[in-house]
């Protein structure tokens, strides 16, 4: 019970962080390696934020996502925009922004060092005790969750309700034949790789409340989102929810059952597992 | 049928120059330990190492443009294979067993990722280093005492230097060879267009997979000779994620789609990255970064290309002018 609570927990952050992606890899098709550093950057921002001025994280949220928005559609426009022209086939831009992200993220990681140092980070913010179904849990922990679970249904209804996502899921699907019906391709490309690293690094804000991260440990969570996005199948929204969770509940289940030190190994058994038997994605449709 | 043998044995002068070039480079480098054993041949086996990894990478990743990042992971079982086995049996053994070990490894990953899309492939491999890492940790954690394993057999710098000299040569050979034959013809079709070699009848996934082992098991062995270098090795030593990203970097700035590319890139980048790490450890990080972005937006073929162009850009003028 202990484990599923806290598993179904942890599910909600990495939820929002592979939603983050999902909207740059499936809309922008840009398969953004430097995601997990967008995370740690709102960490750090959170962490700043908190001890500085004693600013709570939830508040800090409302200046790390515009923030986050705004240097993502740059990073798009600047660096992206260019290999999406360059590029002569999908395979060409994969290759392409795969190498060019990855020197992102190592840019990035680079910069956090030189700015905060490569110790261990962690504040304490509402580590009070919160009992839920008679057993006590970390208040910071829930609150995350419930705040993470808000912006996934944000997001998702906005996805599906308005006519801006529309659009998006349109391009997400064909870009050739969206740009055919007159929606602007490179600007809602730009518009969605930039609101993925947004609520991405909202995400980290919320996930720096309850664990510890460093400089250079944007690369795991990187792994993990790939891997829940994949998972999910790459269109699917609500794949990609499912299988945070899943991902969250196997993580805990190993970490106490196992071995804390055999996290990444569960999700890659997962990720076998899924190449195994269901390549294209939970929800994914299989292509002929 | 004569006709045929004359073709495939047929050697070009130019590539007959190549290869006394080689070979004479070759015999120049391994005169080496015998003018100095220190810093330099320390900085020589480290410059041999990277040859072998990132020419050996690009045999299978210059044609696909598949990303591997599992270098690391092949390398550190490799060592881990040289660590665990020494009391059992002799060093070449071992060696052998690495080779073995790593091309099993590298064909089951194929099997499970090569025959979907490249992304897969990318991810899963990013990922396997440490995967084994925490795999190896945990096992070593549970099973034994110590977190590391000692290597202690009597190999010295020169030796290693030697050994590693003659894989290269080796991977040279295997590489000059799969340029001749008919996996290294279907390998650039499926370079060019996977669609049009699955149409005219290669199977994209075999030949992908064959090539991946070569890799895999040389990188393999390659962790194995060199774990005499480290008298105690670790889990975060062997299975360094860095390495892999190194291997990468080298290979493509050097120009991944020839075959003495690697090496073009391996010598500068090597030095230079000595330097930073000696100079400035925090900044390693951010010259990975520039490195990549140079690769993309700059020199998207590497030094080799750029040679290409400028050679090709010459003979036109010097054939032209007027």
């Amino acid at each position: 019970m202990d484990i599923v609570i806290v598993g179904i927990l942890l599910g909600g952050a990495y939820a929002l962080m592979a939603m983050g992606l999902q909207l740059q890899y499936g809309v922008a098709k840009i398969m953004n390696l430097a995601n997990g550093e967008m995370l740690v950057a709102g960490s750090f921002a959170a962490f700043w934020f908190f001890t500085s001025a004693q600013v709570s994280p939830l508040l800090a949220i409302l200046v790390v996502a515009p923030m986050a928005f705004i240097f993502n559609w740059l990073v798009y426009k600047i660096f992206m925009r260019y290999l999406v022209k360059k590029a002569r086939s999908e395979g060409q831009l994969e290759v392409n922004s795969i190498l060019s992200t990855f020197g992102q993220s190592f840019i990035l990681v680079g910069l956090m060092l030189a700015l905060f140092g490569g110790e261990y980070f962690s504040y304490s913010y509402l580590e009070k005790p919160y009992t839920l179904f008679g057993q006590p849990y970390e208040l910071n922990r829930v609150v995350a969750f419930l705040f993470a679970i808000f912006f996934c249904c944000v997001l998702y209804f906005w996805l599906n309700r308005t006519r801006l996502g529309l659009t998006l899921r349109a391009v997400s699907v064909n870009p050739e034949a969206s740009g055919l019906v007159g929606i602007d391709v490179p600007n809602i490309s730009a518009l969605a790789f930039g609101l993925g690293g947004a609520v991405t690094a909202v995400g980290g804000s919320l996930l720096s409340m309850f664990l510890t991260f460093d400089a250079s440990v944007g690369v795991i969570f990187t792994m993990k989102a790939l891997v829940i996005v994949i998972m999910g199948g790459v269109r699917d929204i609500r794949g990609t929810i499912l299988v945070a969770f899943i991902l969250g509940l196997t993580e805990t289940a190993v970490a106490s059952l196992i071995d804390p030190g055999l996290t990444l190994a569960a999700a890659y058994l997962l990720f076998i597992l899924i190449l195994l038997f269901r390549p294209e994605g939970i929800f994914g449709k299989r292509s002929t | 049928m004569k006709h045929r043998e004359n073709y495939s044995l047929n050697i070009k002068r130019r590539e007959l120059y190549g290869l006394i070039a080689s070979i004479f480079a070759f015999g120049l480098a391994a005169t080496l330990p015998i003018f100095n054993t220190g810093y330099v041949l320390s900085l020589g086996v480290t410059i041999v190492m990277y040859t072998v990894l990132s020419t050996s990478w690009a045999l299978f990743s210059g044609p696909t443009h598949y990303i591997s990042l599992a270098t690391a992971a092949f390398f550190g079982i490799g060592m881990y294979i040289v660590g665990g086995g020494l009391e059992i049996y002799s060093f070449p053994i071992l060696i052998a067993i690495a080779g073995c070990v790593g091309a099993i490894l590298a064909a089951l990953i194929g099997l499970a990722t090569l025959r979907l899309s490249g992304v897969y492939f990318v991810i899963f491999t990013l990922g396997l280093s440490e995967l084994i890492r925490q795999l190896v940790t945990w096992a070593q954690t549970t099973m034994g005492t110590s977190s590391g394993l000692y290597v202690l057999i009597d190999v010295t710098e020169s030796q290693i230097y030697w050994e590693l000299l003659t894989i290269a040569a080796f991977v040279f050979l295997i590489g000059w060879c799969i340029n001749r034959s008919k996996i290294g013809f279907a390998l650039k079709i499926i370079g060019n267009d996977e669609k049009v070699a699955r149409h005219v009848g290669i199977n994209t996934a075999a030949v992908k997979i064959v090539l991946f082992m070569i890799s895999g098991s040389i990188a393999s062995i390659t962790g194995a000779i060199l774990a005499p270098r480290w008298t105690y090795i670790e889990p975060t030593i062997a299975f360094s994620p860095m390495l892999s990203f190194l291997v990468v970097i080298m290979a493509l700035i050097g120009g991944a789609h020839r075959l003495w590319g690697p090496i073009l890139g391996v010598i500068p980048f090597a030095l230079c990255w000595d330097f930073i790490t000696a100079k400035f450890p925090n900044q390693t990080a951010l010259m990975l970064g520039l490195a990549f972005l140079l690769i993309v937006y700059a020199i998207p073929h590497g030094f080799a290309g750029l040679g290409e162009k400028y050679w090709g850009k010459f003979k036109h003028w010097r054939d032209f002018r007027v």
